[in-house]
């Protein structure tokens, strides 16, 4: 700004006052442009993804229509049912854990795919990021294949080879080891498989992301100082991949808690998960006030592990920094 | 943070060791993986190929499933609502989320940036079987006050879910771009809208391209969400499977399933590969 000394004040405050004025201009322009560039989206998912989760807490608070639907009548009783039963013939209400065992049967098969996915995920993502990076990608493509392959046909793939004339029992019968088919399909374990089988990459990624950033110039000094494999592991391995460790459970846990797919097709009839249940209320037994309950019910959790996860990624980021 | 490591030091000399990073058995365990993953496909896809009913005893190598199922007007009806919602869903979640990915990158962070990403988002944060209820209520509302009916209700509900899968390439395409070439153009007095046609769009091409394979098969394989806000006559191919399944085991299915897994595979080996040829 050497010219500025030849220019009055006057002329000086004038000048500044034009360039402000175009400057507040280019940013009204700018933030016009923004909002015409993201209306679209935001009002899209704003309207039709947002908006109806408050329909649905509304209707939990509604009776149920009779023919499915609701009558726009103030009521709990979507959230009294989760807890109490009614007798048929005096409404008294006595406590019934019928719901109750469905959510917390599937907190705990969610939480046990989410471990079974943790165990074969870590070695998985540990083999991947300890091999040459041009190895890496090529691994990780066949990693994360099957996740974009649809979910209803692996699934399928699964019910075919685990059922009692699918290829496992054909051959534990073949080489004698049973003389009848072991029954897996319609089981709680076969649902757990099919929960691991379905959100596996999820886990191997974001573990991947963390054991990439490993420096193994620790993992030799550690050797160096006469550590075991194991301690190596124990000590260095796993609390640098924590972050990973914590995404990649919430990651699995989330979606193995809200299945709907693998426990219609791979477990028995009556164990239900909180997908089927919510589902069913919807379709079947036609309960929309006690579905969307459910539904909520389904968030609030959700939204609480998000929240442990965010913790998480906090603190690890932080202890990083 | 680990705690100091306490276990007695070992005075024994350091075991000569191979290759440091390895841990033992994890090979062993990522192969494992690798199997586990494909094993249960390579059977459906192997079996859809043989000439006998069973899924299990190899007979013959055979077509004779794929002509079945092209012949089923069922599969063939299904196919054609997949396609069409998948289409309409794509097309217009790749319009938005480019516009989106277009106003969120290459400008200083602007307030409520944080909001516009986590609404963006929102359908990949809440559980599928509730955006599927609520969607469901949300519609009846609408079509009680309005009365009108349709295929239209699936597309929108398919087109707010594919935005977030559209957007996320388009994105990481934009971010990775190079201003200079649109500074230039416009210092050869382009005007914006040529520096948009002549200069962004086709850069950031790949990008948009990879962000509709996404959106296109994220919708083809939608189960959920499809199963309860579609109508009557809106079976799109995966409820048709779906449907075959609950009512037994066919080969025809097995025909079917292999196509839709081989298209997904196809789609997104390409949106690898364009991913990848940037760098």
């Amino acid at each position: 700004m050497t010219q500025s000394s030849f220019i009055t004040p006057a002329q000086q405050a004038e000048s500044d006052a034009k360039l402000a004025a175009a400057k507040a201009q280019t940013d009204a322009d700018a933030r016009r442009r923004r909002l015409q560039l993201l209306s679209p989206s935001v009002l899209l998912i704003g309207i039709f993804g947002l908006f109806p989760l408050t329909i649905t807490l509304i209707y939990s608070f509604l009776s149920p229509g009779s023919y499915g639907g609701v009558t726009w009548e103030f009521s709990t009783n979507a959230y009294v049912q989760f807890l109490f039963e009614a007798d048929i013939f005096d409404d008294t209400l006595s406590f019934s854990t019928t719901y109750l065992s469905i959510f917390s049967r599937s907190i705990g098969l969610a939480l046990v795919a989410t471990v079974g996915a943790l165990i074969i995920g870590f070695p998985t993502a540990y083999f991947i990021a300890s091999k040459r990076p041009e190895q890496r990608n090529f691994w990780l493509f066949l990693i994360t294949l099957p996740f974009w392959t649809n979910l209803l046909i692996r699934t399928y793939a699964i019910l075919l080879i685990i059922r009692d004339e699918g290829i496992i029992n054909l051959g534990l019968m073949g080489v004698g080891i049973t003389d009848k088919p072991i029954g897996i399909l319609y089981t709680d374990f076969a649902v757990f498989m099919g929960l691991i089988y379905s959100y596996l990459p999820f886990m191997v990624l974001p573990l991947y992301a963390s054991l990439e950033k490993l420096d193994f110039r620790l993992v030799e000094a550690a050797y160096d100082l006469y550590a075991s494999r194991f301690q190596v592991l124990r000590h260095i391995i796993i609390p640098m991949a924590k972050p990973g460790i914590v995404a990649g459970c919430i990651l699995v846990f989330i979606p193995g808690l809200g299945a709907y797919i693998t426990p219609e097709l791979l477990g028995g009839g009556k164990d239900l998960m909180i997908g089927n249940l919510i589902a069913l209320q919807f379709g079947g037994s036609r309960n929309w006030p006690f579905g969307s309950a459910a539904a909520l019910i389904l968030m609030v959790v959700v939204m609480l592990s998000l929240i442990v996860y965010v913790r998480h990624a906090g603190k690890g980021g932080a202890s990083h920094g | 943070m680990a705690k100091p490591d306490t276990a007695p030091r070992s005075t024994a000399p350091r075991p000569k060791m191979k290759n440091l990073r390895k841990q033992p058995g994890f090979d062993t365990m990522a192969w494992a993986c690798l199997v586990f993953l494909y094993a249960p496909i390579i059977v459906l896809i192997i079996f859809s190929f043989n000439d006998n009913r069973s899924v299990v005893l190899w007979t013959e190598f055979s077509f004779r499933w794929y002509t079945a199922a092209f012949e089923n007007e069922g599969i063939r009806k299904a196919t054609m609502v997949s396609l069409k919602v998948a289409g309409v869903a794509t097309v217009f979640a790749t319009i938005f989320a480019t516009m989106a990915a277009l106003a969120t990158t290459r400008n200083p962070p602007f307030k409520g940036q944080a909001l516009v990403y986590a609404i963006i988002n929102q359908p990949l944060m809440v559980p599928e079987i509730v955006t599927a209820v609520a969607t469901l209520a949300f519609f009846s509302i609408i079509k009680q006050l309005t009365g009108i009916n349709g295929i239209g209700y699936l597309m929108l509900a398919h087109t707010v879910f594919c935005v977030p899968f559209a957007y996320m390439p388009i994105r990481a395409r934009l971010e990775d771009m190079n201003l200079t070439l649109e500074q230039a153009a416009a210092d050869l007095y382009a005007t914006p809208v040529q520096v948009f046609r002549k200069v962004t769009l086709p850069l950031m091409a790949p990008g948009i391209v990879a962000g509709a394979m996404l959106a296109f098969v994220v919708s083809l394989d939608d189960v959920i969400i499809t199963l309860l806000v579609g109508g009557p006559g809106e079976t799109t191919l995966p409820i048709y499977i779906l449907g075959q399944i609950r009512r037994g085991i066919t080969p025809e299915i097995n025909a079917v399933s292999t196509l839709l897994l081989v298209l997904s595979v196809v789609l997104v080996s390409l949106f690898f590969f364009l991913g990848n040829r940037k760098k």
